[in-house]
């Protein structure tokens, strides 16, 4: 049986997670506080996942960037991609948290979403 | 001159849940003086997620949490000013304020509230040796240029200092196309959270190198490269182990210190391990009717603890207003010792005391299989294992108020470290 531990990223707690496997048979998660540890322990060590956050380009606003999120967790794998159609979207002002920036990023079926007000300029 | 029942210097997360808090326990005349051009302060510009398990349970950005505050505040029409600079506070509670449109003014205050937030440690408080060029910024203004103004500070970059914001910058600035080729970090600890160390620095193939430091910094204009070598037990570098890195940025993350030149000003009387207020189970300073609360009375990792301190800030400061804050002396010392380096709030008085109440603290070491210890005088009565602690990471009890009533006479509140 194969031994993994992992720190949870979860939240700031950062709880020490034992995770015991058998091939991709995950047979005991210890050490996590709370559900999401499990949650994350069980994908860390199967498809490992991760929230993207950057900033993407505002016109017309009385900021030069607002702040954006993948709504969901993306691949880790596709972190790469995820940025670089990130980098490519402009918005225009005004924009509201929890606006639309990119639909459905590199096909993953996650939104990158605004995380901040911008007003028209 | 002015007046308001309370005045709160800072708008940004501490001020605006001290705000909210003192408004809801029903104090009418509230006003939030902040020196930027927005509310929020710098959770603005931590767009990365991770905040507001423990006050919303879910996984918010610092802009999307100072958001939910904000919009509280203007909900309850709590009145704030912009790009106002607090100039001074006296004693008895005036404020001496200023702006470009209102000019120098003042303020009686019926309770002031101190949430000025820290500053990071700079280049000059840090001593590392070699040239003065442009190229080298402390991590918060890297991520300010970043991520609210757009600019990128470099494309090779070497980090000092293994902070949470070195840390979240080492991340932002290779997702961005930098090369972030090392951090180092003085202690043999990281000063940061393990989360962070874990997706910021493992998941991008980021070094991160204990027990080291930056020994030279070569540039006559701009950065160029820098050396950095391993330190000895007593952080001294050892010759012979030294690295160089061409680079053309270098970003600090070495500690934040809370910014209490008002408080010291006004007379408050300041702890030297947290640089923050002496406060007591009121969060109050030694001067009645002036409160602190966030990172100005010390240095949280998480901002829910900053936003549930800062509530108890604004609820004391609206019974102090109302005058049902009985101003009994504080009789009940609380010692942090054995590794425990000092506790917030550091004294109770136990009339004023809510049923139950946080001590948080910080340890001095890393700690594996320990034991939080809380003695009244010399009885232990709470003995918590933790699997692992760290000074990067605040700790807490909590107190419960029949614990301490059951002990008529109690003098003294001792918070350790025992291996067993």
């Amino acid at each position: 049986m194969e031994k993994r531990e992992l720190t949870c990223i979860g939240c700031p707690m950062g709880c020490q997670i034992t995770v015991e496997l058998e091939g991709q048979d995950v047979k005991s998660i210890t050490g996590n506080t709370c559900k999401i540890g499990e949650n994350y322990a069980r994908n860390e060590v199967t498809h490992p996942e991760r929230t993207v956050t950057s900033t993407a380009v505002v016109l017309g606003g009385d900021k030069p960037r607002v702040s954006v999120k993948t709504k969901a967790n993306i691949p880790k794998d596709k972190i790469a991609d995820v940025m670089k159609e990130i980098d490519a979207a402009v918005v225009n002002a005004p924009i509201r948290i929890g606006d639309i920036v990119v639909k459905n990023v590199c096909g993953t079926g996650v939104d990158v979403v605004a995380t901040r007000n911008i007003e028209a300029d | 001159m002015l007046n308001y029942d309370i005045v709160i210097v800072g708008g940004g997360p501490a001020g605006l849940a001290a705000a909210v808090a003192a408004r809801d326990a029903g104090i009418d005349k509230i006003l939030i003086l902040e020196r930027d051009k927005e509310l929020g302060g710098i959770l603005n510009q931590c767009i990365h997620n991770g905040f507001g398990l423990h006050t919303f349970k879910e996984e918010l950005t610092g802009p999307e949490y100072a958001y939910r505050f904000i919009e509280k505040v203007l909900e309850a029409k709590i009145e704030y000013r912009l790009n106002t600079m607090v100039m001074d506070i006296s004693a008895d509670r005036v404020v001496t304020a200023m702006s470009r449109e209102d000019g120098m003014y003042q303020i009686q205050a019926g309770a002031v509230i101190l949430a000025m937030g820290c500053r990071e440690r700079p280049r000059g408080a840090l001593n590392i040796p070699g040239f003065r060029p442009a190229g080298i910024f402390s991590a918060g203004t890297a991520q300010r240029l970043v991520n609210i103004e757009g600019y990128m500070p470099g494309r090779e970059v070497v980090i000092l200092g293994s902070g949470d914001i070195g840390l979240i910058m080492a991340r932002r600035m290779t997702l961005e196309g930098a090369k972030v080729k090392v951090v180092a970090e003085l202690m043999p600890y990281s000063g940061g959270l393990k989360r962070n160390i874990v997706q910021c620095l493992d998941d991008f193939g980021i070094p991160l190198k204990l027990s080291h430091t930056v020994v030279d910094i070569e540039g006559k204009d701009h950065l160029t490269a820098v050396t950095i070598a391993a330190v000895d037990e007593k952080s001294k570098p050892i010759p012979g182990t030294e690295e160089r890195y061409t680079c053309d940025t270098l970003l600090l993350s070495c500690g934040l210190i809370p910014e209490n030149e008002l408080s010291r000003n006004a007379g408050v009387e300041m702890s030297p391990i947290t640089s923050g207020p002496i406060v007591n189970e009121s969060l109050e300073t030694n001067i009645p009717g002036v409160f602190a609360c966030g990172n100005v009375l010390h240095v949280h990792d998480l901002v829910d603890y900053v936003s549930e301190e800062a509530a108890r800030a604004g609820e004391n400061a609206a019974k102090y207003v109302k005058g049902q804050l009985s101003d009994a002396k504080s009789d009940i010392e609380i010692t942090a010792t054995d590794g425990a380096r000092y506790t917030v709030p550091s004294t109770i008085n136990i009339d004023r005391m809510d049923d139950k109440l946080t001590l948080r603290f910080r340890v001095g070491a890393v700690y594996k299989d320990s034991f939080v210890s809380v003695y009244f005088d010399d009885e232990r009565v709470m003995h918590n294992k933790k699997r692992i602690m760290a000074p990067g990471e605040m700790e807490q009890v909590i107190l419960l108020k029949n614990k301490l009533t059951e002990k008529p006479g109690l003098k003294k509140i001792t918070v350790k470290i025992e291996s067993e």
